[in-house]
């Protein structure tokens, strides 16, 4: 990014951009040329893309509830949406949320330390098959899990048979299913990131007797941080959104989360649910855009490392 | 073992493995340097630690393995023994240091990656699915089960039903006033200790509570379902009541001859016969409703391009799973190129802001982002018809074509803020000096861009690109929430609508409501899913050498 700013400033210089003060007799039409219609796009763009989120609070905050009442945008404020949300035992949308931070901070954590041991090994051993390894992580990248959902739920059928804590049904069954993507998406991103700590750091530290283990921990990690905190984030916010998966394995509505959870509010009676339904998506939504917002800057530098959202 | 020379290249480090960490403390002092005694406040609480993780997985294996043993699954027991047996070799072995950094993630990969999608090629190739998934002895007791009818002139039983454990019991008291007590899993048993009414109704028993007439009724779909085997030997038949109070007797319509290996129909005659196809039938090719797993090889794929109901739409479903990934690549591409192009000035006012709010969409949870618009096109109630077009009745998301509009402008929402970015950290990346150069030799704005920077651009969002129509092509949530598939076709009775795309096809034939669950054919589908997004990727990654930056 530094690298960007300085290359566009250098070429406002070189154009030899006029001065803020020229810049105020300038006429409209030079400066709608130049920099106006840029705002023009701007707005419209801001607008699509923030109306359906003003348009979804709104719905949550209007306790008149159908999804016609909802058309008025901000013309009641109470919090009789909120209030019903979590009154409703047929549809614990407290449960929901726990469930969905613990299966999603539980698989995140254990994603990224799966894909950072990889990503170590990967980075900094040599053994035979390290270069079809890579290739094939790369190449699984393609395959979402999802993909093979009919077989997932067969095996888990097949899990609870024997062991039923493992199965269908159970949250650390589906956990378990949400690992086995650990590797494939995350750990050619880490890898790349592992490359650029410099191997004289590991030498130093071997020379001063340091294990393997302690290197790993001690070293690489620590300055690996804002890749795990990114391969973490992206993992969480994929999986809080995940349903193929989640609406197979897990039934009983105590045990579901909330993308199952709120789909079923809106599935048979999309518009009388409908105000409870956008309080619940407001409530779901706002710890995900927080920190998604929050860690911004690391994201976006992993994004154009090639990590996709999903 | 040799000791690691510590100026080699890291190819050595692989042989190190915790266990000898220290062993390192006797190599030699290296020279110009003073010697300074090694340091191993970790080595053995690794041990230690290693030995209690390698202990705490053991155990575990050791209780899933007996587990595993008691239900009989011999193949997965052996399988699973295996892969105990590894780990610990893995684990316990001197060196091979990379496998102990890559087993725990490779063994998950293998069981819910690769295993799963080896196992869907298996299930493509049988009939699996609701009324075959199980083996043909399940369902010939399955079929005594179920076909069953009321033995003509059987006395009535009394009937009372109690409750237990969330199990729900009939306590029955025979012509001869004997009482009865079974549930569907227990056949008939006396129950001498039931306490008796006035008429001589057996209506309560120790440890077991008696229904109230309201709850009989609130239970009424439950109870219904209760089916008291007469005896181990389902051919004795079933008692069975209609209203809580009087049970009959019933027989299995269809009995099974062991000998030729078919049903005979005990009113009419008729017999059902093994039709090779994992089902009963009758003469007529009529089969019965229950059947079980057998292997149908090619079956499922003759199918899905030959059945009339199904070869039509699915076409149409390859067509528009196309349609949907390249357009959706391709219009986020062009709208996140022309937004990054637009700020890429550093004088802009109001730059963040912008940049802010216009990503905010790429930061709402996709599963939402379809129900909140799916409110917002409702024909109906929702936003843009009832308050921005006034009332309007335009089918957003009824009619065929623009249901296709609506799901690709919705997946721009979703997808351009990602498509902005990616973008615009490849514009800034690109050199100065190339436009400069170019403007000095007199080329327009617009040459510019599209002779010099568009290429230059393609070549590092390309395989970003790929991934993203990759992505695209199964992108189930965005076309699952807002339409759900629909509107759908009418020249099929399957639930199979203009903007289904495969995945959701697979999810709909697999888990749908309404029409039964077929497993095979919807495995069959995700293979050729498989097949497309594999070919395609291995071309295109070949094409833009993304794979060359692995050394």
């Amino acid at each position: 990014m530094s690298v960007g700013t300085f290359a566009s400033s250098k070429e406002t210089t070189f154009d030899g951009g006029p001065s803020p003060l020229a810049q105020k007799r300038r006429p409209f039409g030079v400066w709608f040329k130049d920099k106006g219609w840029r705002h023009v796009v701007g707005i419209i763009t801001t607008i699509f893309a923030v109306f359906p989120l003003l348009y979804v609070l709104s719905a949550a905050l209007d306790s008149n509830g159908t999804l016609v009442g909802s058309n008025g945008l901000f013309s009641r404020f109470d919090t009789g949406n909120f209030v019903a949300l979590f009154s409703d035992p047929t549809r614990p949308f407290g449960r929901w949320f726990v469930n969905t931070l613990v299966v999603g901070t539980v698989t995140s954590a254990a994603t990224v330390f799966l894909g950072a041991m990889a990503a170590y090994a990967f980075s900094r051993m040599r053994f035979k098959g390290r270069r079809m390894g890579l290739l094939t992580l790369l190449l699984l990248q393609m395959f979402p899990q999802l993909l093979a959902v009919v077989a997932i739920f067969l095996l888990l059928s097949g899990i609870s048979q024997v062991i039923p804590a493992l199965g269908l049904g159970s949250q650390l069954g589906l956990i378990m299913v949400y690992l086995g993507g650990a590797l494939g998406v995350n750990t050619y991103l880490m890898y790349g990131f592992f490359n650029t700590v410099p191997q004289s750091l590991d030498e130093a530290a071997k020379i001063d007797g340091a294990s393997h283990v302690q290197i790993f921990f001690g070293i690489i990690l620590r300055l690996v941080t804002p890749i795990l905190a990114v391969v973490g984030l992206l993992a969480f916010i994929g999986i809080s959104s995940e349903f193929v998966i989640a609406s197979v394995v897990l039934t009983d509505p105590d045990s579901q989360t909330l993308a199952v959870g709120l789909y079923s509010y809106v599935a048979q009676q999309r518009s009388e649910n409908w105000g409870v339904f956008a309080a619940g998506a407001v409530i779901a939504a706002i710890p995900v855009m927080a920190l998604f917002l929050f860690l911004q800057k690391y994201i976006v530098s992993g994004l154009t490392a090639g990590s996709v959202k999903g | 073992m040799p000791k690691p020379d510590l100026r080699e290249q890291p190819s050595s480090q692989g042989q190190a493995a915790p266990a000898e960490a220290a062993s390192s403390a006797g190599r030699p002092a290296k020279p110009g340097r003073p010697a300074k005694p090694a340091r191993h406040p970790d080595s053995l609480k690794g041990t230690i630690l290693k030995v209690v993780l390698l202990g705490l997985v053991d155990a575990f294996a050791v209780y899933v393995l007996m587990m595993l043993f008691l239900s009989q699954s011999w193949a997965a027991l052996a399988v699973s023994s295996l892969v105990v047996l590894a780990i610990n070799w893995i684990y316990l072995r001197k060196g091979g240091l990379p496998a102990k950094y890559l087993a725990p993630g490779v063994l998950f990969l293998l069981v819910f990656q690769v295993l799963v999608v080896v196992f869907s090629g298996y299930i493509a190739f049988t009939n699996y699915g609701d009324g075959h998934n199980s083996t043909k002895d399940d369902a010939i007791s399955a079929i005594q089960l179920t076909a069953q009818k009321r033995v003509p002139d059987s006395p009535a039983y009394k009937a009372s039903v109690l409750t237990k454990d969330n199990e729900f019991y009939l306590l029955f008291t025979d012509p001869a006033g004997r009482a009865q007590l079974g549930s569907s899993e227990d056949p008939l048993a006396e129950a001498p200790d039931a306490g008796k009414d006035s008429t001589g109704k057996a209506n309560s028993l120790p440890g077991y509570q008696t229904l109230k007439f309201q709850e009989i009724v609130a239970n009424q779909q439950e109870i219904l379902k209760i089916t008291v085997p007469v005896s181990d030997d389902p051919a004795d038949g079933t008692l069975r009541t209609a209203d809580g109070s009087t049970a009959y007797q019933f027989k299995p319509a269809l009995k099974y001859d062991a000998a030729t290996d078919t049903f005979v129909d005990t009113e009419t005659g008729t017999e059902y016969r093994d039709n090779g196809k994992g089902a009963f039938a009758d003469p007529n090719g009529e089969a019965l409703a229950t059947g079980w797993k057998i292997d149908v090889g090619m079956d499922n794929f003759v199918r899905a391009f030959t059945d009339p109901s199904l070869r039509g739409p699915l076409v149409g479903v390859i067509l528009w799973t196309f349609t949907f990934s390249i357009a959706s690549v391709a219009l986020t591409f062009v709208m996140g190129l022309f937004l990054a192009m637009t700020f890429n000035r550093e004088d802009l006012r109001g730059k963040k802001a912008y940049r802010i709010l216009m990503i905010l969409p790429y930061a709402f949870p996709a599963f939402l982002s379809g129900l909140v618009w799916s409110g917002i096109l409702n024909p109906e109630f929702g936003w843009l018809n009832q308050t921005l077009l006034g009332g309007a009745n335009i089918g957003w998301l009824t009619d065929p074509v623009l249901a296709k509009i609506s799901v690709l402008v919705v997946n721009v929402w979703l997808g351009f803020p990602y498509m902005f970015l990616v973008c615009t950290g490849a514009l800034q990346s690109l050199p100065s000096e190339i436009d400069e150069a170019a403007r000095m030799d007199g080329a327009s704005a617009w040459r510019v861009f599209r002779s010099i920077k568009l290429p230059l651009l393609l070549v590092s969002v390309a395989p970003l690109l790929i991934s993203s129509f990759a992505f695209n092509f199964n992108n189930f949530n965005v076309i699952y929430m807002l339409t759900g598939g629909g509107p759908r076709f009418a020249d099929t009775d399957r639930d199979i609508g203009s903007t289904d795309i495969l995945i959701t096809l697979v999810y709909k034939v697999a888990f749908g409501q309404g029409t039964g669950r077929d497993y095979g054919l919807a495995s069959a589908l995700a293979i050729i899913i498989f097949i497309i997004v594999a070919t395609i990727s291995a071309i295109s990654f070949k094409q833009t050498k993304a794979l060359e930056d692995v050394n």
